[in-house]
C-alpha cells in the first residue's frame, strides 16, 4: 500500500494519545468501589462459598457436607451444638434426662418452639419424621444414623413393618420419649451435628409430594417450613441459595446475622478469585498451590483447621502381593509421612499413625504406627521378597486428581527407594473409581473417611468384617466383637478401653495404611466475628456476626 | 422451499431417535451407577431406589418407557438433584445459556465482520496484519485462559466488575467477551476471505466503473456474498457456543446448562444425561436448518 499523507499520520497518533486518556481518566475516576462483602457486612449476610450445588434441602434424603451447611440454617435438633466445643447444648429440646441404664432419653421441647408458619414444635413431629427418614421406600442413604434407635434397623430393612414398634414415643406435645438398643454414649452428639436427626414439618411435605418417596416439592424456597434461625427465600439452582432470619424462630432475639448467601462455586480457582474481588466472606477450600502465598502474604486471611478426617491407602488383603501381613507392614514403615504432609500437600495436615485422628471426644490411639526403614527392610526379607524381588506388582488406585496424583507418586517413590518394590499408578474417574473399590478390584486404592460424629466409633465401624465401608477383604471376629461390645458399653473409659485394643488390631493386621490427618484450608474475612475452628467444621450460624471494617 | 423445510424436519426424526437411543445404551454400559458413593448404601435402600427410578426392570423394558416419555417431552426426573425433573433444570438454566451465546454470538459478529471486512479492504496493509495478528491470537488463546487473564485485569486489580456470579448487567460483560472473542476471531478470518473473493469478481468492477461509492459497493454488493462463508459457519458456531460453554461457566460461575452436562456425566444421573444429549441434538437441528434458509436466502446461486 501507498505511504499514509504525514496528516493523517498525526491524526491517528492524537487519537491514539486520546484514547490513552479517556482510559487512564476512567481508570482514576472510578477507584476502589465498595465491594460486596462489605456491603453485605453493613447488612449483617454473610457470603458463604458452599462448593457445590446441594441435592436437596430435605434432611432426610440428602447425604454431603455442603447440605449439612445450608439444613444447619433452617432446622435445628432437639440438641444443639456450643459454637466453640461443638458439646451438645439444649436445641429445640430446652433439657433432657437419660434413664440410669442408658437406654432411655426422654426430650422436653421448648414451649416457644415454633415452625416458621407459626405452628408450634410438638413431639410428634419427631416421631412422624422418624418414621419417615426410616420408611424404606424413601431410599434415605443416611439412615444408619439412627441405628441406635430400638428397631430402627429392622424397619429400615423392610424386616419389621409396623412403625409403632420403633422406639420413638410422643409422652405428650412437648415430651418425647427415645428408646434405644444399647447405651450410647455418643447420641447427643450426634443428634447435635447431623441433620438425619432433625424433623420436619410433616404436613408441608405431605402437602407437596408423597413423604415416603423421593422427589418431593416441599423444599422449594415458596414451600419450605423450617424451625432454625433462619428460612429459605430464594434458591437459583448453580447460583445462589439465599437464607434470611426467622423471626418465628425461639431464640430470635439473639441471631444476630440478619441472613447468608451461600454460592455453590464449583470451581476451586473461580472460588478463590471471587474471595479476593470481594465477593465472600468464606471459600470452601483453597488450591494447593496458593496456600504458601497466603501463608507468606495474607496469613490473616488464611485458615488451616484440624479436621475429623483420615486420608488412607486400602490394601487388598486378598491379593497375592499383600496376603502377607509382613508385606503391609512393610509397606507402612517405609512411608515417610513427614515429608508427605510437608512437601506435597503443605496445608498443615498431620501424619496419621493410627485410623482414628487423635482426641477426638478424647480418645486417642494407644497404639501408633512408624517410620522405620531398617524394619520395613527386614520385614520385606522375612516375607520372602529381598528388597522387593519376587513381589507380585503393586498398583496404587485412585480418583482422578491432581492431589491424589502427587500423593501417590510420592509414595511410589519411597517403596522404590526405600524398598526396592516397584509401584504402578491407576487413576480412575470418580464413580469408575467408587465401583472398583467396592468391587475389591485394586491391589492398593486411595480412600478418605470424614467421621459423620465425634467418636472414635464412626472410624472404627468402618472396618466390620460385614460393613459395606470395609472394601478390603479384611476382617477380623474378635475386632468385630470388641466393636460390637463398644457399641454397647455405656461408661466411657469401658468403652474406649475396648476401642483401643480393637485399634490396636486393626493397626497390627493394617488392612489400611492411614497417611494423614485432614484439615480443612479455606479463606475467611475478618470481618466474621464469632467463628471458631473445630474438628467438624460447624460454626452455628446463629451465633455469627459481621463487623464492617472501620472507614 | 417450504418442501426443503418439511423435508429436513422430517430427516431430524430418525436423527433424534438414533441419538436418544445411543446415549440411553451408552450410560447404560457406563461403569459405576448413580448410588455409588463413598459411604456404602445398605442393598435394601439400594433396591428401593432403582425401583423408584425403574432401573430394576430389565433393560429392554426400561428403554421403552424411556421412549414412551420422551415422545410426551418429558426427559424424566434427576437421580442426583432429587427434586427436581430434567425438564426443569433445562427450563431453569438453558435461558442462561441462550443469553450468554446470543450476546457472544452478536459480539464475535460484531467485532469479526467489522475487522474482516477493514483487513479485506485493504489487503496486506499493516491494518490487515493487525487485525489478522490479533484474530489468530483470538483463535490460539483458549478461553480458561483468556477468562482468567480478564478477571484478573477487570475484577481483582481495576475493580470494575465482579469475578464470578450472574447477578447483574456487569456480570454479563466479561463471560461475553471471552465466549466471544475466540468466534470473532474465526469469523474476521472468514469474512476477510470471502470478502477479497468477491471483490476481486467482475459485478464489483462495474458497480466501481459505475461509480457508486465504496461504501454502497460493500453494503450492497459485496457483503451479501462475501458473508457466505461465515453464514455457514454459523450453525456450527451457534451449536458450539450454546453446547460449549462449560468452561465459561465454571470460570465464571454461570448457571448455564453447559454445566449441567458435563457433571451430570460424573453423576451417572442418567435421565439428565439422555435429555441434555437429546435436547441439544434437536437445538443443532434447528440451528442447521435456519443456517441452511439463511444460505438460500443469500446465494442467488442456490435456489429451490
Amino acid at each position: 500500500m501507498a505511504n499514509r499523507p504525514a496528516y493523517q499520520v498525526l491524526k491517528m497518533k492524537l487519537l491514539n494519545s486520546l484514547l490513552m486518556l479517556t482510559v487512564i481518566s476512567l481508570l482514576a475516576g472510578c477507584g476502589q468501589r465498595e465491594t460486596r462483602v462489605e456491603v453485605a457486612a453493613r447488612e449483617q449476610i454473610l457470603l458463604y462459598g458452599n462448593k457445590t450445588e446441594p441435592q436437596d434441602l430435605d434432611p432426610h434424603v440428602v447425604e454431603g457436607v455442603g447440605e449439612h451447611t445450608i439444613i444447619a440454617t433452617l432446622l435445628e435438633g432437639l440438641v444443639a451444638e456450643d459454637p466453640k466445643t461443638l458439646d451438645p447444648v439444649p436445641g429445640l429440646a430446652e433439657r433432657w434426662e437419660m434413664s440410669p441404664d442408658g437406654k432411655v432419653y426422654t426430650f422436653h421441647i421448648r414451649s416457644n418452639a415454633k415452625w416458621s408458619n407459626g405452628d408450634p414444635v410438638t413431639a410428634d413431629d419427631f416421631v412422624k419424621s422418624y418414621r419417615r427418614i426410616l420408611t424404606p421406600s424413601l431410599g434415605s442413604k443416611y439412615s444408619y444414623m439412627l441405628y441406635p434407635m430400638k428397631n430402627a434397623k429392622a424397619f429400615n430393612e423392610g424386616k419389621i413393618t409396623d412403625p409403632a414398634q420403633l422406639g420413638i414415643r410422643a409422652v405428650d406435645a412437648r415430651t418425647l420419649e427415645l428408646t434405644l438398643e444399647c447405651p450410647t454414649s455418643y447420641l447427643l452428639n450426634s443428634m447435635a451435628s447431623h441433620y438425619t436427626w432433625w424433623a420436619v414439618h410433616m404436613p408441608t411435605v405431605e402437602k407437596y409430594g408423597d413423604p415416603y418417596k423421593p422427589g418431593n416439592k416441599w423444599t422449594r424456597p415458596e414451600n419450605y417450613v423450617g424451625n432454625g434461625p433462619f428460612i429459605l427465600t430464594e434458591w437459583v439452582p448453580n447460583s445462589v441459595i439465599r437464607v434470611r432470619k426467622n423471626t418465628n424462630y425461639w431464640d430470635a432475639a439473639n441471631v444476630r446475622l440478619n441472613g447468608v448467601d451461600f454460592l455453590p462455586i464449583e470451581s476451586v480457582d473461580s472460588e478463590e478469585r471471587s474471595f479476593r474481588a470481594g465477593q465472600l466472606h468464606r471459600t470452601e477450600e483453597l488450591p494447593n498451590g496458593k496456600i504458601d502465598a497466603y501463608r507468606k502474604d495474607n496469613p490473616q486471611l488464611l485458615r488451616m483447621d484440624d479436621y475429623l478426617g483420615n486420608y488412607f491407602y486400602r490394601l487388598n488383603v486378598t491379593h497375592p502381593a499383600l496376603k502377607d501381613k509382613r508385606v503391609r507392614r512393610a509397606l507402612n514403615q517405609a512411608i515417610d509421612r513427614q515429608a508427605i504432609v510437608d512437601t506435597v500437600t503443605r496445608g498443615g495436615q498431620k501424619p496419621a499413625f493410627a485410623f482414628t485422628p487423635p482426641g477426638t471426644a478424647g480418645y486417642t490411639s494407644r497404639t501408633q504406627l512408624k517410620f522405620d526403614l531398617e524394619g520395613a527392610k527386614k520385614l520385606l526379607a522375612e516375607a520372602g521378597y529381598p528388597d522387593g524381588k519376587g513381589l507380585p506388582p503393586i498398583e496404587i488406585h485412585y480418583n482422578t486428581s491432581e492431589n491424589h496424583r502427587a500423593i501417590a507418586e510420592t509414595i511410589q517413590q519411597m517403596w522404590k527407594k526405600n524398598l526396592g518394590v516397584d509401584a504402578t499408578l491407576r487413576n480412575e474417574e470418580w464413580k469408575v473409581y467408587m465401583d472398583t473399590q467396592s468391587s475389591t478390584n485394586y491391589v492398593v486404592s486411595r480412600a478418605g473417611w470424614i467421621g459423620d460424629y465425634p467418636d472414635p466409633n464412626t472410624f472404627l465401624e468402618t472396618f466390620l468384617s460385614a460393613g459395606g465401608n470395609n472394601r478390603t477383604g479384611w476382617g477380623s471376629a474378635e475386632y468385630d466383637r470388641l466393636i460390637n461390645q463398644a457399641a454397647c458399653t455405656n461408661d466411657k473409659q469401658q468403652r474406649f478401653e475396648l476401642l483401643q485394643q480393637a485399634e490396636a488390631i486393626l493397626l497390627d493386621e493394617l488392612p489400611l495404611l492411614p497417611i494423614y490427618y485432614y484439615t480443612r484450608v479455606y479463606l475467611l474475612s475478618p470481618m466474621v466475628k464469632n467463628w471458631h475452628p473445630n474438628y467438624q467444621d460447624h460454626h452455628p450460624f446463629k451465633y455469627v456476626y459481621l463487623e464492617a471494617p472501620a472507614k | 422451499m417450504f418442501r426443503f423445510i418439511v423435508a429436513r424436519l422430517l430427516q431430524t426424526i430418525p436423527v433424534l431417535f438414533v441419538v436418544a437411543t445411543l446415549t440411553f445404551f451408552m450410560v447404560r454400559v457406563m461403569p459405576g451407577g448413580p448410588f455409588d458413593s463413598e459411604r456404602a448404601l445398605a442393598p435394601e435402600i439400594k433396591h428401593e431406589l432403582e425401583a423408584y427410578y425403574g432401573f430394576d426392570k430389565p433393560v429392554a423394558q426400561q428403554y421403552l418407557i424411556y421412549l414412551g416419555r420422551l415422545l410426551h417431552g418429558d426427559l424424566g426426573p434427576s437421580t442426583k438433584f432429587a427434586n427436581r425433573s430434567v425438564n426443569e433444570m433445562i427450563a431453569a438454566t438453558f435461558p442462561v445459556s441462550l443469553q450468554l451465546g446470543g450476546m457472544a454470538l452478536g459480539l464475535a459478529l460484531l467485532l469479526g465482520i467489522t475487522a474482516g471486512v477493514i483487513a479485506a479492504l485493504r489487503p496486506n496493509s499493516s491494518l490487515d496484519y493487525s487485525a489478522s495478528g490479533i484474530s489468530m491470537m483470538g483463535i490460539c488463546l483458549p478461553t480458561f485462559v483468556l477468562g482468567p487473564l480478564l478477571v484478573f485485569a477487570f475484577a481483582l486489580k481495576l475493580r470494575w466488575v465482579n469475578a464470578s456470579g450472574w447477578f447483574d448487567a456487569t456480570d454479563r460483560i466479561l463471560p461475553t467477551v471471552t465466549l466471544g472473542i475466540a468466534y470473532a476471531a474465526y469469523v474476521a478470518r472468514l469474512t476477510r476471505g470471502g470478502m477479497l473473493e468477491i471483490l476481486s469478481q467482475d459485478f464489483i468492477r462495474t458497480a466501481r466503473a459505475k461509480g457508486a461509492s465504496e461504501v454502497r459497493i460493500i453494503s450492497r454488493h459485496a457483503l451479501r456474498g462475501g458473508l457466505l462463508p461465515v453464514i455457514s459457519y454459523l450453525g456450527p458456531a451457534a451449536a458450539g457456543i450454546l453446547t460449549g460453554s462449560f468452561v465459561i461457566e465454571t470460570i465464571f460461575q454461570i448457571p448455564g446448562l453447559g454445566r449441567h452436562f458435563v457433571t451430570s456425566t460424573f453423576n451417572r444421573d442418567s435421565s439428565m444425561i439422555t435429555g441434555i444429549v437429546v435436547f441439544y441434538a434437536l437445538l443443532i437441528v434447528f440451528f442447521n436448518l435456519v443456517v441452511d434458509i439463511l444460505q438460500i436466502w443469500f446465494n442467488p446461486k442456490l435456489k429451490f
